[in-house]
């Protein structure tokens, strides 16, 4: 079958081997690529109750059938583990380059096995592999250590790499491609360290096989006109990038500020993408055959880089009550460079900086620096001493649940799952918070966009503090949005596209016959895998919830005032629409019809 | 009667962040857009107090609009 190499690049760290296996065509088409092919790997290989950063676990980077051909935003992978934070199934993906770069080099998934006795590297050229040492590079920070890798691979090769952070398993650790690019989530970057793996490099010289050139040709055209056209894929993404949110976000009253503890930042015009692009931006940026262009490059200081997103902004902003967009790019820039999840890593200081105001955390574990509210000074060596497992950073670097946990107040974790929650809060968007309470990585947003339609009238306009008929919108972006990740492009296009044209483009590539509703059903099929791993990981339907702020605080001031989540309104016909059972289990019926 | 009239993104240029803007009859936020030159095809968004709203509502006494053009991300 065409747009697949066919192959997986099995690797083991323990006996620093490695084999090439023929990929089942027939259950990567069933589980599309990426997200669900990986997933469906790991949990036949791999035992549910394994410890996340023992040798046992396996570290899966999966390439979808799209990833590498000429689609658009074509370009991505999925990192497939254990996730070390959450102990759920953890699948984190990440735009750039190297994805596509791996199926140049003709392999569909790396399987990685074991753990290197000492730390190591591989670099990948076409049939090559090799494993390299990496002790001169291993606690060099990301930027530095790609540098140095690019002088011992061939041009143009592409570096992933972890940082500081991964190497000290930090729970909220990423996986760094192109300098700042990351599969950001659930702590990937901790399960590579525990491997002893600082980088695997790649270089290709073959494009995948297109299944029928001229249909591809046509359905592209087709899907382009539709991005350019489209307000949000078109203009706004390209003009402002993601950061646009902060003001659209603040204006609705979801705009989280001092750990949850309000929702309406006055000083939201500070930080906003207005003002990011007015005062900060060089230029804009794109991944892997990308027409949107949402990357920002902007200026660090006295330097240049990659610049912050919406969500970091937020982190580092509002939740921890700054204001000062200089410190937030430092901060996010620090973060690519030591390796951690900006989302995780500000949701964390925001609920440390409410353990120092409500006196859990005192001034002699600060070691001089500050956790007050809307003080930015410290936020930069705060990441700094994250990454490096240092001090108190040691604690920030177990993620808000634990760090909170320690002091005995888990509550004020604003977490699902242990994964902290991102910039919307669903006490104000509604929908938004059942996917956050139910979304199989734990508090996670893009595993159900509902903010497209509860506020951005994305395809049409719901009221976001409505329940009516939420449930069922979270399960159809739930089941696409697994499907999109599968493929191996950016959930971003699904603003101007649908199912249709994803199955346009993949049955043009492989030579499927995919239809919009076959599309859906991968995607339910792999929420449902998804689900069946986290059961047997022994994450009960209990923790389909949201932090008791949510749920009985409600928000102080603002636009949403007054109001709190009522995930329990919502979880049973959620339950139901799902071919789950009261308890929240999956039925043998719908697992059936699925085919599991 | 005072209208705070906030706009954002493309919306700004060539006109204003925030404004309060005063009315000596009942206004609707169409009226506003229609004095600004906006037209309503370009407003993807429409906030009346941070709540949905419509363009032919009848505005109250310090009501605050926030009108957005097609923007997004994540």
């Amino acid at each position: 079958m065409k747009g697949y190499n066919g192959k997986i690049l099995r690797v083991n760290l323990t006996k620093l081997e490695y084999k090439v296996e023929v990929l089942d065509l027939e259950m990567a088409q069933k589980f599309i690529g990426g997200r669900g092919l990986g997933t469906k790997i790991f949990r036949d290989e791999v035992d549910a109750n394994v410890d996340a950063l023992s040798p046992e676990n396996k570290l899966l980077v999966v390439t979808g059938p799209l990833t590498g051909t000429p689609t658009p935003t074509g370009g991505r992978y999925m990192v497939v583990t254990k996730s070390p934070l959450s102990g759920t199934i953890a699948s984190s993906n990440s735009g750039g380059y190297w994805g596509a770069e791996l199926k140049f080099a003709g392999y569909d998934v790396i399987i990685l096995e074991g753990k290197a006795a000492k730390p190591t590297y591989i670099n990948i050229e076409d049939d090559k592999v090799e494993f390299r040492d990496a002790a001169h590079i291993w606690g060099k920070v990301v930027s530095e250590t790609s540098d140095i890798l690019m002088k011992e691979i061939p041009e143009k090769a592409r570096v992933m790499t972890i940082g500081p952070a991964g190497e000290n398993l930090s729970m909220i650790a990423a996986i760094m491609n192109e300098k700042d690019r990351a599969a950001g989530r659930s702590g990937v970057g901790a399960v590579m360290g525990s491997k002893n793996l600082k980088a695997i490099t790649v270089k290709g010289s073959s494009k995948p096989a297109i299944h029928d050139e001229a249909a591809l040709k046509t359905i592209f055209k087709d899907c382009l006109g539709k991005i350019k056209e489209n307000g949000v894929t078109g203009s706004g993404l390209p003009t402002y990038g993601t950061a646009v949110l902060v003001n659209i976000i603040n204006e609705n009253g979801a705009f989280p500020v001092n750990n949850f503890q309000e929702s309406y930042f006055d000083k939201a015009e500070e930080i906003s993408g207005e003002t990011l692009s007015e005062k900060h931006l060089i230029k804009k940026t794109a991944c892997y055959r990308c027409p949107i262009a949402c990357g920002r490059h902007v200026r660090i200081g006295d330097g240049e880089g990659g610049g912050p997103e919406y969500e970091t902004i937020w982190a580092f902003g509002a939740d921890c009550g700054i204001s000062d967009m200089d410190q937030i790019i430092k901060a996010n820039h620090m973060c690519n460079e030591v390796g951690i999840d900006t989302i995780s890593a500000g949701a964390t200081l925001a609920a440390a900086m409410e353990l120092y105001q409500r006196g859990h955390v005192k001034e002699e574990e600060l070691e001089g620096l500050t956790l007050k509210w809307g003080d930015a000074d410290s936020i930069v060596e705060w990441m700094r001493k994250t990454g490096r497992a240092e001090g108190f950073g040691k604690k920030l670097a177990m993620g808000s649940y634990r760090l909170a946990d320690s002091y005995g107040v888990a509550d004020l974790s604003m977490s699902v799952k242990k994964l902290e929650i991102p910039a919307y809060d669903p006490r104000g968007i509604q929908g938004q918070g059942l996917q956050y309470a139910t979304s199989n990585r734990g508090g996670c947003h893009v595993r159900g966009y509902l903010i497209s339609p509860e506020i951005l009238a994305l395809p049409e306009k719901l009221d976001r503090l409505s329940l009516e008929g939420k449930p069922l919108w979270a399960k159809i972006f739930q089941d696409l949005t697994a499907s999109i990740d599968s493929l191996g492009l950016c959930l971003f296009t699904s603003f101007a596209l649908g199912a249709p044209e994803y199955a346009d483009l993949v049955n043009a590539v492989c030579g499927t016959s995919h239809t919009a509703d076959s599309v859906l059903e991968a995607g339910e099929r792999i929420w449902n895998i998804e689900r069946q791993f986290n059961l047997e990981a022994g994450i009960s339907p209990s923790e389909d919830k949201l932090p008791k702020r949510l749920l009985e605080e409600p928000i102080p001031e603002g636009p949403s005032k007054g109001w709190v989540h009522k995930l329990s309104d919502l979880l049973p016909e959620y339950y139901e629409l799902r071919g789950w059972n009261k308890e929240g289990y999956p039925t043998e019926e719908r697992l059936k019809k699925l085919g599991l | 009667m005072n209208i705070e009239v906030r706009l954002f993104a493309t919306l700004r240029t060539g006109r204003f962040k925030k404004e309060v803007q005063t009315f000596e009859r009942t206004v609707t936020p169409k009226d506003i857009l229609d004095q600004l030159d906006i037209p309503i095809e370009e407003v993807a968004i429409l906030l009346i107090n941070g709540r949905d709203g419509q363009f032919d509502t009848e505005l109250l006494d310090k009501d605050v609009i926030s009108v957005f053009p097609p923007v997004g991300g994540g």
